[in-house]
């Protein structure tokens, strides 16, 4: 198939694995951030064609997996109210928050529906004037565009009955605050390529510079992640710690700007606690004041809460890449997908998911 | 969906036919084999492209009773519609299943109606209960299937999931993707004929490729290994699934079946699939590997291999 099966080509598959194997002489930490790409890697098993000093490390790129506790749980106070229309992107919806999930809401009548774009949710909005429109703004700086551009459009049709509530994240802080912990053993990063292509990739260099890291702009093509190991690894074995772009074909440096813009004007930067991660000083992104109006938690009033994680999920570690989601032992035991016990487990960009549905019987989990 | 099959109805209702798993139960009545099967239809919306829920009644369950190598012949229908369905929608859902029944050579024979209360209802549910012949003395059930055994897949896969999902939720793709919604009958009644040992067929419904392949390792007590590169897909069917995050292996079918068939005869049947216009792109994609703690296996594109596993659920469409 066009732009597909060109990346998923075995023989070149095969020609990249044995250049890497050429190549590596000691052993290197390398962590895909894109939960998309974990996914990748995990399907195609293309950790398995790697030389084994070569250790992919999981990170904590799943836009589902980070959102709080408090904000899944906020989401379903919200949607369980009588005139509201709540609005998600499919895969938050088997989330579980502290007691519950979306799913289970709307199975008791809460009105909760699945959008293929936030402006969807505003079409919604304009279609139910008697009912209130709530958007779940979710995502990295990939679906903040979007995001932005509902708000944008809900505020020029002056819509008084749209609202979101937003839990935005950004990926610089996160490898800042992942490199600036004492237990990181990560000597490269492969970026994800659809984050850069909104945001370009100029604010990595100095993440390089600082912390010595070697960093490749990657794709998810099964081809695209191998080739971006093989330049992670090349820099690593030369002692480069650079920026460098595998993904040319989508990112540019400078990024889309237009979009850029766009974000800059609906939002401003926050702090944001990350599930399982804690809070990371200026990783969010919220709405500015001049949009504080379609702000769903200030519209609702929905409390501040303190939640506690299952003492059971070990999903902190794992979306840190401080283990494999194998080696938690509720993994497969006490959590499946069928009851979770945190998101990673149910995300479609979750590590748990991937090592549950493509390597739970196989005995080859254990392998790397 | 399984758990709720395995847990309540197979515990409550247990017996020898209920416990083959099969599409349809196959019994003797006065000396003869019959196939007996039932399944209710709720698709939304009533029309899609390529096919309605009227066509999609009729097919379901002559397919089901296919694959139990039944010559479908009777059908019932029960119709549970909405208040308020307006009467020239049912009328051209009526039609389509008379057309669709004509062209399966089957009977209507029964049947019954009941109205719900506006809102307790989708506009129209169907349940359709066929009952075939049975004219041939091959035993075909999950049980049956040998290692080495070959799978063949009737056809190219997800159309169906991917027209609904496109009709839905107002989603356009560059051209139009049709449901694969056919009957299947007249292809496996060849297979018969011509001889070929089919250890078992199972239609690819919800669930897609993968919920079949497992049920059936499951009820096989059997490790079945498959090549993704071998599945055929349509390139635009492909492409929309990406786009989506959609496993095509996991999309819903309604005009596809798969073959266990004894490896001896696999090229034969092979060619005798590929004569039928509604299975010309069947393929072999895989075989039975042996006795084993039941796993589908899939041998990536790139290679390696990793478990196919059954979908907890539905597929959720991604964020990013």
């Amino acid at each position: 198939m066009k732009f597909l099966d060109e990346y998923r080509d075995a023989g070149l598959a095969e020609q990249f694995a044995r250049e890497l194997h050429r190549v590596t002489t000691r052993p290197w930490k390398i962590m895909e951030v894109c939960g998309g790409q974990t996914h990748a890697i995990v399907k195609f098993g293309i950790d398995e064609l790697l030389p084994k000093q070569i250790t992919l490390i999981h990170g904590p790129g799943c836009p589902v997996c980070v959102t709080p506790l408090e904000m899944i749980d906020k989401a379903q106070e919200i949607a369980a109210r009588p005139n509201v229309i709540f609005t998600s992107f499919g895969d938050m919806l088997r989330v579980p928050g502290s007691t519950t999930d979306l799913l289970s809401v709307k199975a008791k009548g809460g009105d909760v529906r699945i959008v293929y774009s936030p402006l969807d949710a505003v079409k919604l909005a304009e279609q139910n004037p008697a009912k209130e429109i709530v958007f779940f703004g979710v995502g990295f700086e990939t679906t903040a565009p979007a995001t932005a551009m509902a708000v944008y459009q809900a505020a020029q049709k002056g819509l008084k009955n749209f609202s979101m509530l937003i839990s935005h994240v950004l990926v610089p802080p996160a490898i800042e605050a992942l490199m600036s912990s004492p237990n990181c053993k990560v000597q490269g990063f492969l970026a994800a390529g659809h984050v850069c292509t909104v945001m370009g990739f100029e604010e990595y260099f100095p993440l390089a510079k600082k912390y010595r890291v070697s960093i490749v702009v990657t794709g998810f093509e099964p081809l695209d992640i191998l080739q971006g190991v093989l330049m992670t690894v090349q820099q690593l074995e030369s002692g480069r710690a650079e920026v460098e772009n595998q993904y040319a074909r989508a990112v540019r440096r400078e990024g889309n700007q237009p979009a850029q813009e766009l974000i800059k004007k609906i939002f401003r930067v926050v702090p944001r606690k990350w599930r399982g991660i804690g809070e990371i000083p200026q990783s969010g992104l919220g709405l500015n004041d001049e949009y504080a109006a379609f702000d769903a938690e200030k519209k609702f009033g929905v409390a501040e809460s303190s939640v506690e994680e299952s003492p059971d999920c070990m999903s902190g570690l794992v979306l840190q890449g401080q283990i494999k989601p194998h080696e938690c032992p509720a993994f497969g035991v006490k959590c499946t997908p069928e009851r979770p016990l945190g998101a990673p487990m149910v995300s479609g960009e979750g590590a748990c998911a991937a090592y549950y549905r493509y390597r739970r019987q196989l005995g080859t989990v254990a392998a790397k | 969906m399984h758990q709720i099959i395995g847990k309540m109805f197979l515990e409550a209702f247990r017996n020898p036919f209920l416990e083959t798993q099969h599409d349809a139960a196959v019994m003797e009545l006065t000396g003869k084999k019959i196939a007996f099967t039932t399944d209710s239809y709720v698709v939304h919306p009533l029309f899609f492209p390529g096919g309605d829920i009227g066509s999609m009644a009729v097919h379901g369950t002559v397919n089901d009773l296919a694959m139990a190598g039944a010559r479908p012949l009777h059908l019932s229908s029960a119709f549970i519609i909405e208040e308020g369905l307006p009467m020239g929608t049912l009328w051209k859902v009526v039609c389509s299943m008379r057309d669709a029944a004509k062209k399966c050579g089957v009977q209507i024979v029964t049947g019954d109606t009941k109205v719900v209360d506006r809102g307790k209802g989708d506009g129209l549910f169907i349940n359709t209960t066929g009952v075939g012949i049975i004219e041939h003395e091959q035993k075909i059930a999950p049980q049956k299937v040998r290692a080495g055994d070959a799978i063949l897949v009737s056809g190219d896969l997800g159309r169906h999931g991917m027209a609904i999902m496109a009709v839905r939720e107002g989603l356009e793709f560059e051209s139009r993707i049709e449901s694969d919604s056919a009957p299947v009958h007249e292809v496996v009644l060849d297979l018969l004929k011509a001889g070929i040992e089919i250890r078992c067929l199972r239609d690819l419904t919800r669930g897609g490729l993968a919920s079949a392949l497992n049920e059936i390792a499951e009820a096989a007590g059997m490790k079945i290994a498959i090549e993704e590169k071998s599945v055929p897909i349509r390139e635009d069917v492909h492409a929309a699934c990406e786009m989506l995050g959609l496993d095509p292996l996991h999309v819903a079918n309604e005009g596809r079946f798969i073959a266990f068939v004894a490896a001896k005869d696999s090229d034969r049947a092979l060619q005798i699939l590929r004569r039928h216009e509604v299975s010309a792109n069947a393929a072999l994609i895989g075989k039975v590997v042996g006795k084993s703690a039941p796993l589908v296996t899939l041998k990536s594109a790139i290679g390696v291999q990793r478990i196919l596993d059954m979908s907890s659920g539905e597929q959720l469409p991604r964020i990013c």
